[in-house]
């Protein structure tokens, strides 16, 4: 067996790392949040609370996987393997490594936006199907932050399109050979990084499970392995974001020599990683149509500008 | 505008940054079964029942205590002992009630009933949190060392009659006609 | 490639079915939604994956989480159920059958004259973005007036007074 794109090998890699990942995250951000709330975090299971994820993991799974009478069961039970599922699949575009990845697609950049719109239905239908007033509250806040944060996610994401040339990841990766894209996509990266964690409705944007005014947000009436899945999902989602951030501006794989490429993936990742831990540590929620008014008249305009600027120097400098 | 948006952004940053510095300081956290608070000597935690310095009882079933509680969880019964002396017969105390007022020590006047710095008093049965005198009596005087109710008190015991306390005066004979 | 093909149009085909059929709206929305995947998956691998994608983030992605959205905030219960199963009597497919019938008639004979093999023919990205910023640019650019004027509609309407 050896490891190239598409190989056995490297999906089986890419999705057990992915998912051992997501799962580790449970206890690192506790423990990072802790740290930077001047507590400890958990620290009790295991070598410095290493067995958490274990402990954690137990406790969902046997917890009681209960369906409201009143629910609309087919929705229930399809929507957090909707998110599962669109997320694990977006995965299958990211370049980890020149070797490490599962397809070299020309539709990289797309394939990824397109498996992000529909994890919205994840979320609407988990909230639709529950038939609470707050999941449907928290649905409802969901869908309008998601297609309205798409948007800008997109736009933002043609600078590097335009600067590369294609919407494969693994070229965009390779383009920054010369420097990444971090520095004449500054802008770009800001506004993606924003509409990311919007995205991945993560803090200081998870105004859909807002606990102090919706309860839990449309994931109110889940329990058990259903709310576990949600929950690692919106893990992975992190570890998504992340992975796109080191590969669209911060060169992917590449660095210096002395450390295999797959290393600097990681290192990388994982930085932006514990950065939007360290976002949910620090900023507050900000208010709902706050969010809105955000990014329809600040977000759109400053990232069609950085899209139309792109594309003129792109032109002169033909 | 500008200015608007560089104070917001920059305002975002320094916030980041003074959250991840805390990630190299001090935890406020005391890792408690491990490392145990310093508690006060004069803690309001649980109730003792305390014996004067000869080793007697020092509750005298005043009620006192029982009526000061605000949420009623004493309960005694007055006894009395062939000489003279008063005695809880039943003294208990519902400790699932209790909030650690410390009223009952203020009110009591013979410094029988004493708050003490423990607080680790959790059990996994309700009817465990119910303490009786066996269980509340200390064989000690708990913060008042010197203090005797009897030897100070005017009431008549056996070995003790009237105006025998301490820094008290002879009983007046009501029938003289002397001053 | 072609089984795939096959599969999807199975797929696309049922689900289409299953959205007239089903009396519940939310569902009649999700299969909508798997008939749209099912059509981005036969232009993938017909040789389109820019159109499949976009298949996949403007119909299935954006414009079906729209309707999603309306039909949240009406109040649907059982009556909405019923009122649906109502409207499903034989009497109603008389006409629309007779009509799809004809027109099935005459895309099979369509189909029968050609006898062109499918021949995935790949189109990629740079391909449309060419024709649509070369031949078809005025489509382009009246389209994205017609977008530009329901924007400014759209904003007028949403100003607060």
């Amino acid at each position: 067996m050896n490891l190239e794109i598409g190989s056995p090998l490297s999906i089986g890699l890419v999705l057990g790392v992915v998912i051992i990942t997501a799962a580790l995250l449970i206890t690192v951000e506790r423990r990072l949040l802790g740290f930077w709330q001047e507590r400890l975090g958990p620290n009790r299971v295991g070598w410095f609370g290493s067995l958490q994820v274990v402990a954690d993991m137990i406790k969902i799974f046997t917890k009681e996987d209960w369906i409201p009478p009143f629910a609309d069961r087919f929705s229930f039970v399809v929507a957090p393997g909707i998110i599962m599922s669109v997320v694990l699949l977006s995965f299958a575009v990211i370049p980890f490594a020149p070797n490490i990845g599962v397809i070299d697609s020309n539709i990289g950049v797309l394939f990824v936006l397109a498996m992000a719109s529909l994890g919205a239905y994840s979320v609407m239908l988990g909230g639709l199907s529950s038939d609470n007033k707050y999941a449907l509250l928290g649905s409802l806040r969901a869908a309008a932050q998601m297609i309205s944060y798409e948007v800008f996610m997109g736009i933002s994401l043609l600078g590097v399109v335009a600067l590369t040339g294609s919407f494969n990841l693994r070229e965009i990766v390779e383009a920054q050979n010369d420097g990444w894209y971090i520095i004449p996509q500054f802008i770009g990266f800001v506004i993606f990084l924003i509409a990311g964690v919007a995205e991945s409705h993560r803090l200081p944007f998870d105004i859909p499970e807002a606990e102090q005014e919706i309860c839990s947000g449309y994931h109110t009436e889940y329990s058990g392995m259903k709310f576990g899945m949600f929950f690692v999902a919106e893990y992975i989602g992190l570890v998504l974001i992340s992975s796109l951030i080191t590969v669209l501006f911060f060169g992917g794989w590449l660095g210096p020599n002395f450390l295999p490429p797959i290393i600097w993936f990681s290192i990388k990742a994982f930085g932006f990683i514990a950065f939007f831990i360290l976002l949910r540590a620090a900023v507050p929620r900000p208010r709902y149509d706050q969010l809105m008014s955000y990014g329809w008249l600040f977000l759109l305009p400053v990232s069609l500008i950085n899209l139309l600027v792109t594309g003129a120097i792109i032109l002169s400098s033909q | 505008m500008f200015k608007l948006i560089a104070d917001t952004l920059l305002s975002q940053v320094r916030t980041l940054w003074l959250v991840f510095i805390k990630l190299f300081q001090k935890k406020d956290t005391v890792e408690y079964p491990d490392r145990k608070p310093y508690m006060f000597p004069r803690w309001r935690g649980r109730i003792i029942l305390s014996r004067d310095p000869d080793g007697e009882e020092r509750c005298v079933a005043c009620n006192l205590c029982a009526v000061a509680c605000p949420v009623d969880c004493i309960a005694l019964q007055k006894g009395e002992m062939d000489d003279g002396r008063w005695y809880p017969e039943f003294f208990r105390i519902n400790f699932s009630r209790c909030i650690m007022c410390g009223f009952c020590e203020e009110a009591c006047p013979t410094n029988a009933i004493q708050l003490t710095p423990d607080f680790e008093m959790a059990e996994y049965v309700r009817q465990d949190m119910v303490w009786e005198k066996e269980d509340l009596l200390i064989n000690g005087t708990g913060k008042y060392h010197d203090y005797n109710f009897y030897r100070v008190a005017g009431k008549k015991i056996e070995g003790k009659d009237k105006g025998e306390a301490l820094n008290e005066a002879p009983p007046i004979d009501v029938k003289s006609l002397m001053p | 490639m072609i089984v795939l093909f096959y599969i999807a149009a199975v797929v696309a085909v049922i689900a289409t079915i299953a959205v007239i059929l089903q009396t519940n709206i939310v569902h009649a929305l999700l299969y909508m939604v798997v008939s749209l995947l099912a059509i981005a998956v036969i232009f993938y691998v017909l040789g389109a994956p820019f159109a499949a994608v976009l298949e996949a983030i403007v119909y299935a992605g954006a414009i079906m989480v729209l309707f999603l959205f309306v039909i949240m905030m009406l109040n649907l219960g059982q009556h909405t159920r019923n009122e649906e199963k109502s409207w499903l009597t034989p009497r109603g497919w008389i006409g629309p059958s007779i009509l799809s019938g004809i027109l099935l008639a005459q895309l099979l004979s369509v189909m029968a004259d050609l006898d062109q093999d499918i021949i995935p023919k790949q189109v990629g990205v740079m391909e449309v973005s060419a024709l649509l910023f070369g031949p078809y640019v005025l489509a382009v650019e009246l389209a994205s007036i017609l977008l530009l004027a329901g924007l400014v509609a759209a904003y007028h309407l949403a100003k607060p007074k």
